[in-house]
């Protein structure tokens, strides 16, 4: 077996985020960025330099900064709205929900951060509740990508998108997935592997660890599919189907509460329109314990080894 | 529209406000009788608005940020066009686009959908700053209650708009000095508001909100001070033009039976 990325270089998707955002705002005027004062760790100093009128810094106020946001689409401007997104979803939730989704406006929020990407730092810089809370709410589509491509790739869709969206992006490094040029369709989930004994669902910083695991899985003679789904609203519920009708099981994996997140979307399609045994893996409903990100996920069942000792129970579940 | 005329406008505005408050069996009449001057002013006499194109760039844009007096400005709404006037019979009715809180993905002249208090300043702030990268001289007005100014994200928006130098906002607070449960002192008293504002750098006026002759002054782009935006503590009485409504927190969200409909339909006509 050869173990995937094990040389690969990692990059943080931040810098794809910003190098994207800066070649689009050179071509579109309309284009700005609004912060909480993040804008280093929101990686926006390059925008700042290249258009400091654009970068609209409100200071340590979200409820603020999301409103400002749907005040600026109204007038006609193009705002990606960046905050470390446990700030941005849980302070701005009513903004979100009242002057995004509802009022239907043109702002991009940009979730940095997210997941236990800040380890250490705890539960309240952690982010794994963002999925379920966006997701419940109208018109926004909620978008995590798993590589530098697919970041690029989202930016770029999000800029011509009329309409709101969440983008949830990491800090924590990750190889390179899919190919160069991939060009990011709303609600459609890419084939990372192709397998036909059980299907892996994952998508931001779990992807790659899937792949690995579906390396590991072919070790034991397993034929692991893996889905890259970055779209978890609205999910691409035929590639769900294909792979409950072809793989008679499905494993997700995410770094977010097993509550309301990517597994529970996923079972949402499963227990109306084919019913298939599945495992959610992901932080089961509890706030984290102190350690890295990596570890985190490691600790949480979701190194490569363990979400195929998962598979491998899952499809013992198989009727 | 002279302010004669605004008068009798804003007159038949609270009339056919109290009349759907009182055919729907709900709505905010205490606030909707407490802002109707102000809106009447602002979409007949200072705002550049036009029914015909609703979503002009160039347009003033009015938000009313206490967004449960939605019937007063869905009246305002139909009396300058951008509504059928018949359709505020419709105001809470099943499947009407006149709910309870504006929606300006249904409701044209609508400008952002509001509700939950705190969101209109804020959204008001962007606007403002759009106006600004553009180079463009539309104005943004934003109405909220004094009782919403105890909303946090309020004093979040008054601190950017300053440091942006948004002389082309103007809040207007429609201090009625009640808010649901009881009055403003007796809850969380943020009165008096004017210093509180010029604290944070805003030019501050305040005016009689029911007198045509100041809200029109001082809606007047004249008034506007270079790099600050305006702030207009606008006394008004939750109620007014109804005398047993008016300072009256009973009156927030009550409607009137028949009796009581008659007698204030009689107020309004009798004032006119």
């Amino acid at each position: 077996m050869t173990a995937p990325f094990q040389n690969a270089k990692l990059h943080d998707c931040r810098d794809a985020f910003t190098a994207a955002l800066e070649e689009l705002a050179a071509a579109d005027g309309n284009i700005v960025a609004v912060c909480n004062d993040s804008v280093g760790s929101s990686k926006l100093t390059g925008f700042r330099d290249k258009f400091p009128e654009r970068l609209i810094n409100v200071g340590i106020a979200e409820q603020n900064m999301v409103g400002v946001g749907a005040g600026l689409a109204n007038g006609g401007k193009i705002p990606f709205v960046c905050a470390a997104s446990p700030f941005l979803t849980g302070r701005a939730l009513e903004q979100i929900k009242a002057d995004v989704a509802y009022s239907q406006t043109n702002v991009k929020l940009v979730g940095i951060s997210s997941g236990m990407a800040y380890g250490e730092l705890g539960p309240t810089h952690h982010s794994i509740e963002d999925f379920a809370w966006v997701r419940a709410l109208p018109h926004v589509p909620v978008i995590a990508p798993a590589d530098r491509i697919e970041t690029d790739a989202v930016i770029r869709w999000a800029a011509t998108h009329q309409g709101g969206c969440f983008l949830r992006l990491s800090r924590v490094g990750v190889p390179d997935l899919l190919p160069e040029g991939h060009v990011f369709e709303l609600g459609r989930a890419n084939v990372l592997c192709e397998g036909s004994d059980v299907t892996i669902i994952a998508n931001g910083v779990l992807s790659h660890r899937a792949v690995t695991a579906a390396a590991v899985l072919e070790g034991r003679g397993i034929s692991a599919r893996v889905l890259n789904m970055a779209t978890v609203r609205p999910i691409d519920q035929d590639a769900i189907l294909s792979a409950a009708r072809q793989t008679g099981a499905i494993l997700t994996c995410e770094e977010h509460t097993t509550f309301g997140g990517l597994g529970s979307a996923v079972a949402e399609v499963i227990v109306d329109h084919h019913p298939v045994p599945m495992t959610r893996l992901g932080v089961p409903g509890v706030f984290a314990h102190t350690a890295s990100a990596e570890q985190l996920l490691d600790d949480f069942g979701m190194s490569p080894q363990a979400i195929a000792d998962s598979a491998v129970a899952l499809i013992k579940r198989k009727g | 529209m002279d302010t004669h005329d605004l008068r009798l406008l804003a007159n038949r505005i609270r009339r056919r406000d109290l009349q759907a408050v009182y055919e729907a069996g709900a709505g905010h009449i205490g606030g909707e009788m407490s802002v109707t001057d102000l809106l009447t002013a602002l979409y007949f006499h200072t705002m550049k608005v036009d029914p015909a194109a609703p979503m002009d760039p160039n347009r003033d844009r009015l938000i009313l940020s206490k967004g449960h007096t939605a019937l007063a400005l869905y009246v305002v709404l139909s009396e300058k066009g951008f509504l059928p006037k018949e359709e505020i019979a419709t105001f809470l009715q099943h499947n009407s686009r006149l709910n309870g809180h504006p929606n300006r993905v249904k409701v044209p002249g609508v400008e952002t959908n509001t509700g939950p208090l705190g969101h209109g300043l804020p959204v008001g702030v962007g606007m403002a700053k759009a106006a600004k990268l553009d180079g463009a001289d539309w104005r943004t007005f934003v109405i909220t209650g004094d009782g919403e100014m105890q909303e946090g994200s309020n004093w979040e928006a008054i601190m950017a708009a300053a440091h942006f130098g948004l002389d082309n906002l103007t809040l207007i607070i429609d201090h009625n000095r009640l808010q649901q449960g009881a009055r403003l002192e007796d809850t969380n008293n943020l009165a008096p508001l004017p210093p509180k504002l010029a604290a944070f750098g805003w030019t501050v006026l305040e005016i009689d909100g029911h007198d045509m002759d100041q809200i029109t002054a001082a809606l007047s782009a004249d008034n506007i001070a270079s790099g600050k935006p305006t702030c207009i503590v606008a006394h008004t009485n939750k109620g007014h033009g109804i005398s047993f409504m008016s300072d009256n927190v009973a009156w927030h969200h009550k409607v009137p039976n028949e009796a009581q409909y008659k007698q204030a339909m009689q107020e309004l006509e009798n004032a006119q």
